[in-house]
């Protein structure tokens, strides 16, 4: 039954429990995404959303249970950090990460697709391929005007599309995207949603971890609700803003 | 490949100071050997040695600043690598006296006779050949920093830890080194050296050969160094100084990258030694004292970390300040030298050349909005 539900997944999650210093930040969390799917996670603060992503990208070892990749084919348990980003996982931070003394451009030349090993770097030419590469980046990103400035003079907003540039250079075949609206105006919030979808339209797949519900009715999307370490309930916005133990998590307290 | 790697490093600050250093390789030499002894120009060779040796010193703080400032790893042990480039140098130098030492051994340096050592220790076999010696100079610190930069960043030793265990393998280093039973001259290290390649070590020309090959040293590593921080790989070094974790996820493998930074850095300071050595005459396990390692990263400080230039700046200055300081108030020097620390940190963190830089780019952003109009309201 479970290797069914694995064969046909991107990302399989099952059962996977994982404690910090005997605190349960993960009580047998399962959850299936499929390939070319855009899922959004919601739940309270705490509720191991952050946990569950340090466990698919080989951040944080889970005590038990299985994350596998590609049809349950590979064992994400078993892999680092690097590893996990090479096979295709890519991931952006929830307190936006760019590499402040570099410049907007190098840290997109930085992610792009390419041999991660020393000698490669050491030697390599940017080649007009990722060049032109970069520009549509930058575009898609709206940060083209700022290509030379320093990571860290953008705003706050702009090193979450910054990072988010970064995770669609490295081209990967999930992405896992922790909170991208957080500081955004509305309007902001809007593009980024937009932005989500078109990359997902582009056969990726995406898991969004965000607070903002008008952001995630935005997106439109199956929604999963973590909450104490498990999924509480899944479904449509409508479905789980209308379960009453989803109502009583979020409003009872 | 190599040609466009290299060419690179040749940023207008590199060049300027390439052209300086090959200026003063050449002008320095011919000063003292071509200028009559009379002459207000002429330089005596003590001064030429004195010189040579601030050449090696600026390598070290040049290897020191590539981990340090582009890696963000403080190596508080740097000085061991030196050390190890000094030990091989020396080793040469001791094969070199054959039957002119005290004892006339064909064949064991003096030290091994008194031990009443019967034969060569097998690690000290090839040292007769200069080709294997200069092999043995990068290779043996490549090698320690390679197994020791394997281990701890392979399990994420960062910061603070990591900088206590470089102290912790200097000391090491000196404790061992001070064994006599370890075959490398105990206390006394390897001193009373002849000749290199043939030519006397004390003689006028040979000093200024020293001198020369010192200041090439500085000029090639400086070039090396700042190839490497101009390369993606550098762009790579310096992701991994400023967000360690991001760079893991996007695929860098961290551990490998700091390894081999690590390794070609200390293969820098151990060619650094190994001109050091003949300049002073002697190599003995003082040069592994985890205090020198600190003064090192004091010249980079004083420099400007991350600048590599500065580094090569704060090796000169401080150490001329060391000479000039020691001469009329020597037992001071140690708070001198904190004080100088502590005075840096807070007025000029970027150092000399990190400041100076800062200052120049705030001046050329500055003019042009200056005399532009001031846009409409
Ligand atoms: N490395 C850690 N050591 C100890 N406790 C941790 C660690 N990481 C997470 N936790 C705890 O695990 C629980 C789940 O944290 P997690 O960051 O996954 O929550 P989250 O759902 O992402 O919350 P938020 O919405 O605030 O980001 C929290 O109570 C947190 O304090
Ligand atoms: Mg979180």
């Amino acid at each position: 039954m479970t290797e069914a539900l694995a064969a046909n997944s991107l990302l399989y999650l099952d059962d996977v429990k994982v404690s910090f210093d005997g605190f349960k930040a993960l009580k047998g969390l399962s959850l299936t995404i499929e390939p070319g799917e855009m899922r959004a996670i919601i739940g309270p603060n705490g509720a191991g959303k952050t946990t569950m992503m340090d466990c698919i990208t080989g951040k944080t070892r889970p005590d038990e249970g299985e994350v596998s990749f590609e049809g349950g084919t590979i064992d994400l348990t078993k892999l680092d950090e690097a590893t996990i980003a090479e096979l295709g996982i890519g991931r952006k931070f929830q307190k936006p990460t760019v590499f402040e003394s570099h410049t907007v451009e190098d840290n997109l030349y930085l992610a792009l697709k390419s041999d991660r090993g020393p000698l490669a770097t050491l030697f390599h030419r940017l080649s007009g391929a990722e060049a032109a590469r970069i520009d549509e980046l930058l575009a898609t990103i709206k940060l083209t005007g700022r290509r030379g400035d320093l990571a860290k003079n953008l705003s706050h907003g702009q090193k979450q599309w910054l990072e988010i540039g970064m995770l669609l250079a490295q081209e990967p075949k999930l992405l896992l995207v922790d909170e991208p609206v957080a500081g955004m105006t509305d309007a902001e919030t809007m593009e980024t949603a937009a932005l989500l979808r078109e990359i997902n339209a582009s056969g990726k797949s995406v898991v969004v971890v965000e607070h903002d519900m008008a952001f995630v009715r935005e997106l439109g999307v199956k929604v999963t609700v973590l909450h104490e370490g498990g999924v509480l309930s899944e479904g449509s916005i409508d479905h789980v803003a209308n379960d009453p133990r989803v109502i009583e998590v979020y409003l009872g307290r | 490949m190599i040609r466009h790697f290299l060419e690179n490093g040749l940023d207008a600050r590199v060049r300027i100071a390439l052209a300086v250093i090959l200026a003063v390789a050449i002008l320095v030499p011919a000063a003292n050997l071509l200028v009559p002894e009379g002459s207000p120009f002429h330089v005596p060779t003590y001064l030429v040695t004195l010189f040579g040796k601030y050449a090696t010193y600026a390598v070290l703080a040049l290897a020191l600043d590539l981990v340090w400032g582009y890696c963000g790893i403080l190596s508080l042990g740097h000085g061991a690598f030196f050390a190890l480039g000094g030990y091989a140098m020396g080793m040469y130098l001791m094969r070199q006296i054959g039957t002119r030492g005290v004892y006339g051994h064909p064949i064991l340096p003096d030290f091994m006779v008194f031990l009443n050592w019967k034969e060569l220790p097998w690690y000290w076999y090839g040292f007769d050949h200069f080709a294997f010696a200069m092999l043995m100079v990068v290779l043996v610190p490549g090698l320690v920093a390679f197994v020791f930069g394997w281990f701890a960043f392979r399990s994420r030793v960062t910061g603070v830890y990591l900088s206590i265990i470089t102290q912790a393998l200097t000391y090491a280093l000196l404790l061992a080194f001070f064994r006599n039973d370890m075959g490398f001259g105990g206390n006394n290290g390897l001193t009373d050296f002849k000749d290199i390649v043939g030519f006397n070590v004390q003689a006028r020309g040979t000093r200024a050969a020293l001198f020369f090959l010192s200041c090439l040293l500085v000029a090639g590593g400086l070039l090396l160094s700042a190839a490497i921080v101009n390369s993606k790989l550098g762009k790579v070094l310096v992701a991994i100084r400023d967000a360690e974790s991001r760079t893991r996820f996007i695929g860098y493998r961290v551990a490998t990258y700091k390894a081999f930074v690590f390794t070609v850095s200390a293969m820098l300071a151990g060619l650094a030694g190994a001109l050091y050595v003949p300049q002073v005459g002697i190599i003995n396990p003082s040069e592994f004292s985890p205090a020198n390692s600190i003064e090192a990263v004091i010249w980079v400080a004083v420099g400007g970390r991350g600048t590599l230039v500065g580094a090569v700046v704060g090796a000169v200055t401080v150490n001329w300040g060391k000479t000039w300081f020691t001469g009329v108030l020597p037992s001071f020097w140690l708070f001198a030298l904190g004080g100088l620390f502590v005075l840096v940190t807070l007025f000029l963190p970027k150092g000399i050349v990190g400041t100076w830089s800062e200052w120049r780019a705030k001046r050329k952003t500055a003019t042009p909005a200056d005399a532009s109009p001031a846009p409409a309201e």
